[in-house]
């Protein structure tokens, strides 16, 4: 008897079909759109799936995660460091609920994944059978589209459907629910059809030419234009065309945090960061600029702060794909529909070639006043406990930009963000959005995955790091090779923080005590060490960096210390605090 | 950003949004989370067929700003099968709610003229039996609550009012094109689980 994949095999002439399971239809899918990576978890009711995936191992590869909300992070790394979907698979109820706090974050940072799940029988949809969950209505408000297969019939339409869903327009997370007995039915297989087209959907809006027009008039009689940058630039695979537009225009360029390295952060040109912990001068010049171009971004409250006092000086241009990001935080005076991919060649040839020489001095005079209250006794702090800030900075020093870092989320994720160095594109993979502490360690595995031959590092909190530690396990047994790096402070510090600054110190269950992160790694047979003397620290990041296999560095830094600049919530972006 | 917002955008009043959607499991939701989220009443909700086969159209009342509901149609229009959204005020549409209302037959025959009170009001009798009538009237909001009113004294059993059904009166250029859509490329029916039905002795309610 053939094999289900030999069958396959013969499946090379026209309109021939062939009989095979719904599962079997659904991996040779997976295979057609590229999919080499699936970051998953068996149980009962996805299990003639993984029976099916046995004969596949040659062809795809299955990544064990040790709880499935590792499983969707690892798919978010995947997707945000490869540009492809990231693919998870998840049995039903418990497995599938366990997706939700991933889904979430790939919502609201708009990334490109594909969930299959599991469900119960289709005749037992309703009767609280066992390990039934309506994981349809679940995910419905953190999925940008999802389905329930019963019938096997609908499995190649439908992925194919999924899979353009989710990687076209502003991209986001797909849920499939396959139930068991369409996994098993075998069905007149007839090859699998990419999906290009939904009738109901518009990826994109077309281009509309005169608000191209309108854009450049006011950007060539700006005397101090600002451009604001976001994630929509990486996703829209515009590195290219947004370097030519900011060089043509000579406009200085500040990035949101998933923005960051859409173009390199030494380019003369690139000011800095965004919002709440980002630079002293974008944050201020927001507020006096006459012309804000933002690109792919959507004015989250963490980088606007206070609407009403947010850039009410300037004329506001907005480009970006999804028409529901126009006028939703901030008016825009011109709107420019489209994937930017495609708006900023148009926009470039329009805009007269400029330097903005004075405007841009007034950048780098702000920039010298934070370099002296903030940056150099941050990087380069002659004595004391180690600050977050010298870690990244001698991290940069060593991988000159060419690293991946994925951060966690609170205090190390801020200074991650400001002070690490990117050469290249998709190399900050971090939670934005939703801000999910656990995110790191599981998206560093994934990171790794859709980028094989970088060095990844994970910079992660001792909070965060106990909430997804579990993934030690899915280093341990696929072998993958991550660096990574815990900052120890001995608090949930981005909370302490806050409690510091705007709870009179009431240190509120903020203290958190730690197992030994090296035995740990150690009994997870992976290598680590742990410092917290300065003169060790570029030793030990070298250590880490050239050891062959993962490797965990634990480094104890200053408990007490605070991110600063800070926009506190509720303040103007003009009030950014630099202590 | 420019100041000059209109006063009358700031203002709340009730907005009409029709929804041209494909036909599709589990849409409903996606369309009331958009409001529930954001904690806006839905004060009347249709669900409908189009004039169009395998489209189908929502009607959906809301009292907001302007603003607010701009921003919800461009939500409800992301919906991957969503086709088109519209907003509009009263202004812009006809509309349409129908009541019914049950009364005992004893008091409402020995106390009025049925006959003037229906052509009073607008109303017909769907209904006439021994021991209860039941009223219908279409018309506006007023027009159906005034028959409460009436009635009320009379005893009034039961009474139900539908969701608003509205057409939006410059709707010929969109019909056209939705046509002219459908044509090119046929909608498909919509998969219902058919296990469901197939396994009576499973499933029970
Ligand atoms: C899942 C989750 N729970 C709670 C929070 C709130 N939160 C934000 S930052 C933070 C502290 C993080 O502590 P740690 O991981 O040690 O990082 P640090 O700020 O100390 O660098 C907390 C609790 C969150 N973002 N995510
Ligand atoms: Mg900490």
């Amino acid at each position: 008897m053939n094999t289900a994949q030999e069958d396959i095999n013969t499946l090379t002439e026209p309109k021939k079909t062939i009989s095979v399971s719904g599962s079997v239809a659904l991996l040779e899918g997976l295979i057609a759109e590229g999919t080499d990576t699936i970051f998953g978890y068996p149980g009962g009711a996805i299990m003639p799936i993984y029976d099916a995936i046995y004969d596949y191992k040659d062809k795809l590869k299955h990544i064990l995660v040790r709880h499935e909300q590792g499983g969707t992070h690892a798919g978010q790394g995947y997707a945000r460091t490869s540009g492809k979907v990231g693919v998870v698979f998840a049995t039903s109820g418990p497995g599938a609920t366990n997706l939700v706090t991933g889904l979430a974050d790939a919502q609201i940072d708009s990334t490109p994944m594909v969930c299959i799940t599991g469900q119960v029988y289709a005749h037992l949809l309703g009767t609280d059978a066992f390990q039934e969950t309506d994981v349809i209505n679940i995910t419905t408000p953190v999925t940008k589209w999802n389905y329930q297969i019963t019938d096997a019939n609908e499995i190649p339409a439908v992925l194919a459907k999924a899979f353009y869903i989710a990687r076209s327009g502003r991209p986001g997370p797909v849920l499939i629910d396959i139930t068991k007995n369409a996994q098993l039915q075998m069905f007149d297989f007839e090859g699998y059809t990419p999906c290009d087209h939904v009738r109901s959907y518009r990826p994109k809006p077309n281009v509309r030419k005169e608000y191209i027009e309108e854009a450049a008039a006011l950007i060539n009689k700006a005397k101090k234009p600002f451009i604001l940058f976001g994630q929509g630039v990486s996703l829209g695979f515009a590195e290219q065309e947004f370097k030519a537009f900011v060089e043509k225009s000579g406009i200085p360029a500040a990035w949101t945090i998933l923005g960051a390295g859409a173009i390199p952060t030494d380019h003369p040109l690139n000011v800095g960061m965004l919002g709440m912990h980002g630079n002293y001068g974008p944050n201020v010049q927001t507020n006096s600029c006459d012309v804000l171009i933002a690109i792919g971004m959507r004015f989250d409250d963490r980088v606007t702060g206070r609407l009403d006092k947010y850039a009410k000086q300037a004329k506001v241009i907005h480009l970006d794909i999804d028409p529901a990001e126009i006028d939703k935080n901030v008016k825009a005076d011109v709107p420019v529909w489209g994937d930017c991919k495609e708006t900023l060649p148009l926009l470039t040839a329009l805009v007269e070639e400029k330097k903005h020489t004075e405007w841009l001095a007034e950048f780098r005079a702000f920039d010298k006043t934070e370099q002296e209250v903030v940056i150099q006794p941050e990087l380069n702090p002659e004595s004391g406990e180690m600050t977050m800030g010298e870690v990244i900075n001698q991290l940069n020093i060593l991988t000159k930009g060419e690293a991946i870092i994925v951060t966690d989320v609170g205090q190390h994720q801020m200074v991650a963000c400001r002070y690490a160095k990117f050469n290249h594109t998709r190399s900050n993979i971090t939670s934005g959005g939703l801000g999910t502490m656990g995110f790191g360690l599981p998206a560093a595995i994934g990171a790794k995955f859709g980028a094989p031959d970088r060095t990844v590092v994970a910079v992660i909190g001792d909070g965060g790091f106990q909430m997804t530690l579990q993934e030690l396990g899915t280093i341990m047994q696929s072998g993958v090779d991550v660096k990574i790096m815990i900052l120890n402070n001995r608090f949930l510090g981005m909370v302490r923080q806050w409690q510091q600054l705007f709870h009179e110190k009431r240190y509120s269950f903020v203290d958190i005590t730690s197992p030994d992160f090296v035995k740990l790694a150690d009994s997870y047979y992976i290598a680590g060490k742990r410092i917290s003397e300065r003169e060790d620290l570029v030793s030990s990041l070298e250590e880490m960096l050239n050891h062959k296999g993962s490797f965990l560095l634990e480094v104890m830094v200053a408990q007490e210390h605070n991110v600063f600049p800070m926009v506190p919530q509720g303040s103007s972006v003009s009030e950014i605090r630099l202590k | 950003m420019s100041n000059s917002q209109d006063i009358e955008i700031n203002e709340k009043q009730e907005f009409t949004i029709t929804v041209y959607t494909e036909n599709q499991i589990g849409l409903l939701n996606r369309i009331a989370i958009i409001f529930s989220r954001r904690k806006i009443n839905i004060d009347s909700l249709n669900t409908s067929p189009s004039e169009i086969e395998h489209i189908h159209r929502f009607n959906i009342v809301i009292n907001e700003t302007e603003d607010v509901v701009r921003k919800l149609a461009r939500q409800i229009e992301k919906q991957v099968e969503v086709l088109k959204v519209y907003f509009n005020t009263n202004e812009d549409i006809i509309w349409q709610e129908m009541a019914l209302y049950k009364v005992p037959t004893d008091t409402i025959a020995e106390l009025v003229s049925v006959e003037r009170l229906l052509r009073e009001n607008g109303a017909r009798a769907v209904v006439i039996r021994k021991d209860y009538t039941v009223f219908e009237t279409t018309g506006h909001r007023e027009e159906t609550d005034k028959l409460i009113e009436v009635l009320q004294p009379f005893g009034l059993i039961e009474f139900v009012r539908s969701a608003r059904v509205a057409i939006i009166k410059s709707s010929d250029g969109f019909n056209r094109k939705l046509r002219e859509f459908e044509r090119r490329e046929p909608g498909q029916d919509v998969i219902e689980n058919e296990f469901l039905d197939a396994e009576k002795n499973v499933f029970s309610m």
